[in-house]
């Protein structure tokens, strides 16, 4: 149960593998984290999140749950009321639905209703979003649901670093986490040491990946390579965009979401998830409540159409793109007399 | 079944107050019970008086239903398919269930659950609509009276219950077959339906295909009743048990199940023990969780050979009867191959066409965005395109 091999050399890893690695590290620092989820155990999970966590910490520690998602968050509300922290899986974004009861009646408002006696310390991870060629019910964005409910904190990577950085940060985390895991991004790589994984990640922290002074793409998980593909194909239209990764959007972090924006004064909001009741609706809205009068365009938003998710054939009609990103950004007002005057 | 008499749990009970009422139970469990094996007919004397007709009729949907799956699988090897969860090993009681419906009685398929549908006389192409990606459900439901093809596992059961209630209510008389896996019988919903079920004597079938596999999970993991089947004691209605690899004990069992359902008896819960010969789906890897002898030892009860060894038995394979058995099943496999290797009309537009009654002007400006990108995308210059992902604004003001 020990987490010390051989050092190795920064080497190429996938956002699955950074995960498993954070799930290894927390298991073998505190005896408290338990896994539980559908096929976490001797499959090691249909995204192989879980792989051999079953073999190395047995299976009461990496448990193969019957299949029912109230059971299996219910019984984690029980456990983490005896003093466990069990990290849960629910296999798809949709099939996360049937724990819903569970998730807002008792882990979004546990602490509140027994002033702060009994704590949640529950991660809840989701593999979320399109573009995996899922047939229905495979791909939802369902953050807005979480957003929408008091007491939950809602964590989502974009990068490999991140995914190891937040998870860590979420089982350590005293209050519960709806941990979304973007899936098409589950198999990108980036150059990681596993051996030496990056501090955890405060939540509640957003980052900008992209400098830039024209406008700020405001974007997390799955949308953030979609983004920086569209920053650099901006660079031919003379914008110069900034792009930043929100990491979690709940706590939500005001502070550099207005910095960025006061600096550049345009903002555009990238998700997949609809946009009417989105993300975007409410940040949207923060930042015209805090930064009006730097503003020198409406916020904008890309993000799905309003429909049930697609099939696979016509997903990519949903999806945001470089193109509909680009064409949102070019009715930034760029015309407007006041970006003349201003300094920046 | 026999119902006794709960004495003071009658709504007319009145009188003086007296000792506690004697206790039994408001229904007698003992006729409620599985058999103690699953039941089988073939290899059985009762198996020599079962009709040539039918034993023949199962055979050749057997023999297609094995060539449908193989075809299947096959289109998802070559890019056909965006997946495919196969019922190898399983046609028997996929055919069983078809087959044990009448015309005007409904099915509620799961996603393993394509073949059923075929057998129902629904057309390949559109059972594999969902898998294939170009739609969700392929067909019309009220076509066959086939409920689309359900992923959330047991979701599918409150409604067959509540389509069989509603038909009752209005006098139709119409059964619904409900089909679930092992695994999903461990889910709420489950458990809803069959309460629901037994509660309103509703006119429903349930049939578990307990297959050995929720994906890598074992059923020694799913649950720790004698059998699936006694669950049903628990409801108030007969679990029975059967061979989901001998078909014609399987037919009799849900026949017998739908008659009495059809009679007003109440419903049924079947579990049927089979065996999923292939992975989970083709994006699965069964190596991780499961011994190849196991699989071997499961093909030799394989439910094609099982009804082939009664037919040869009794001189019913003729040279003749296997031969246009085995075309029959090729026509169906080569029209599969034939349709599916022709890429589905598509028409983006659809994305925005059924999500109401009546198109929102919401979406009818979502609908004309993709419709402008769509034409800039035609002409090569889509960094021209007007569309507006959010119309923030207007205009300027
Ligand atoms: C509510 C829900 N949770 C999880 C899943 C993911 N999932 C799809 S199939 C499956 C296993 C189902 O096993 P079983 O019910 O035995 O049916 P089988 O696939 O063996 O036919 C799981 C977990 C789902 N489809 N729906
Ligand atoms: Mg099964």
């Amino acid at each position: 149960m020990t987490t010390t091999t051989a050092p190795t050399a920064r080497k190429p890893a996938t956002m699955a593998q950074a995960l498993t690695r954070a799930l290894r590290d927390a298991m073998a620092e505190d005896p408290a984290v338990h896994v539980m989820g559908e096929d976490v155990g001797t499959l090691g999970g249909v995204f192989r999140v879980t792989d051999g966590l079953a073999k190395e910490f047995g299976e009461d520690r990496c448990s193969d749950t019957p299949l029912a998602e109230a059971g299996i968050l219910g019984t984690a509300v029980g456990m983490a009321m005896y003093g466990l922290r069990p990290v849960v899986e629910m296999q798809f974004d949709a099939f996360a639905y049937p724990a819903f009861e569970q998730l807002i009646s008792h882990v979004a408002r546990m602490r509140n209703r027994t002033r702060g006696a009994v704590a949640m310390p529950l991660t809840i991870r989701i593999p979320y979003g399109g573009g995996i060629g899922g047939v229905e019910h495979h791909s939802d964005s369902s953050e807005a649901y979480y957003l929408a409910t008091p007491g939950l904190q809602v964590v989502t990577p974009a990068t490999v670093e991140d995914a190891y950085g937040l998870l860590r940060a979420s089982i350590a985390s005293d209050d519960p986490v709806v941990f979304l895991e973007p899936k098409r991004l589950y198999w990108t790589k980036a150059d990681w040491s596993p051996d030496a994984p990056a501090p955890v990640a405060p939540l509640g922290r957003a980052e900008i990946r992209r400098r830039g002074s024209s406008a700020t793409l405001i974007t997390y998980g799955p949308s953030l390579p979609v983004c920086l593909e569209a920053a650099e194909a901006a660079r031919a239209e003379g914008w110069d965009l900034e792009v930043l990764d929100l990491r979690t959007l709940v706590p939500f972090d005001d502070d550099t979401v207005c910095a960025s924006v006061r600096r550049t004064g345009r903002a555009v909001i990238v998700h997949e998830s609809n946009g009417f009741g989105g993300p975007g609706g409410e940040i949207a809205a923060r930042i015209t409540e805090r930064c009006f009068h730097y503003l020198e365009a409406p916020v904008l938003r890309v993000a799905g159409f309003d429909i049930p998710y697609p099939p696979p054939m016509l997903e990519r009609h949903h999806l945001p793109g470089v193109d509909r990103i680009l064409d949102t950004v070019a009715r930034l007002q760029w015309e407007s007399r006041w970006t003349e005057g201003r300094g920046a | 079944m026999t119902v006794l008499e709960q004495p003071g749990s009658s709504r007319h009970t009145s009188g003086p107050a007296g000792p506690p009422p004697a206790w039994r139970p408001r229904v007698d469990p003992a006729p409620l019970l599985p058999e103690a094996e699953p039941h089988r007919l073939l290899g059985t004397d009762a198996a020599r008086r079962l009709d040539p007709a039918l034993l023949k009729r199962l055979y050749t949907e057997l023999v297609r239903g094995r060539r449908y799956n193989t075809q299947a699988t096959a289109l998802t090897r070559q890019g056909r398919l965006a997946v495919y969860p196969s019922s190898a090993g399983q046609e028997a009681c996929q055919v069983a269930a078809a087959l044990a419906l009448d015309e005007q009685d409904w099915l509620f398929p799961s996603y393993r659950d394509t073949l059923a549908a075929v057998a129902r006389g629904l057309d390949p192409v559109q059972a594999l609509t969902l898998l294939r990606g170009d739609w969700h459900t392929g067909y019309d439901p009220y076509e066959h009276r086939i409920a689309p093809l359900c992923t959330p596992l047991a979701t599918q059961l409150p409604h067959a219950v509540g389509l069989a209630h509603a038909a009752r209510l209005k006098g139709d008389d119409v059964v619904a077959l409900a089909m679930v896996g092992d695994g999903g019988t461990s889910e709420g919903d489950f458990h809803e339906a069959l309460n629901f079920a037994a509660v309103w004597q509703a006119p429903v079938v349930f049939l578990v295909q307990n297959n050995g596999f929720a994906i890598s999970v074992p059923l020694a993991k799913q649950t720790a009743a004698p059998t699936l089947a006694h669950k049903a004691v628990g409801y108030g209605m007969p679990g029975r048990l059967v061979d989901g690899n001998d078909a014609p004990a399987l037919h009799e069992v849900l026949t017998e199940a739908v008659r009495r359902a059809r009679e007003g008896g109440g419903p049924t819960l079947v579990e049927a023990v089979t065996y999923r010969i292939e992975a989970h789906t083709n994006a699965d890897d069964a190596t991780r969780y499961r011994t190849q002898a196991e699989v071997e030892s499961w093909r030799a009860h394989d439910p094609i050979a099982l009804l082939e060894r009664e037919l040869t038995d009794r001189d019913l394979l003729t040279e003749e009867f296997a031969t246009a058995t085995r075309d029959g099943a090729e026509r169906l496999a080569a029209d599969l191959r034939e349709r599916m290797h022709t890429e589905p009309p598509l028409d983006p537009m659809d994305l925005f066409d059924h999500v109401f009654t009546q198109q929102t002007g919401q979406l009818r400006a979502q609908a004309a965005q993709l419709r402008a990108e769509l034409d800039a995308e035609a002409e090569g210059h889509p960094e021209t395109t007007t569309g507006t992902a959010m119309p923030a604004q207007e205009a300027r003001p």
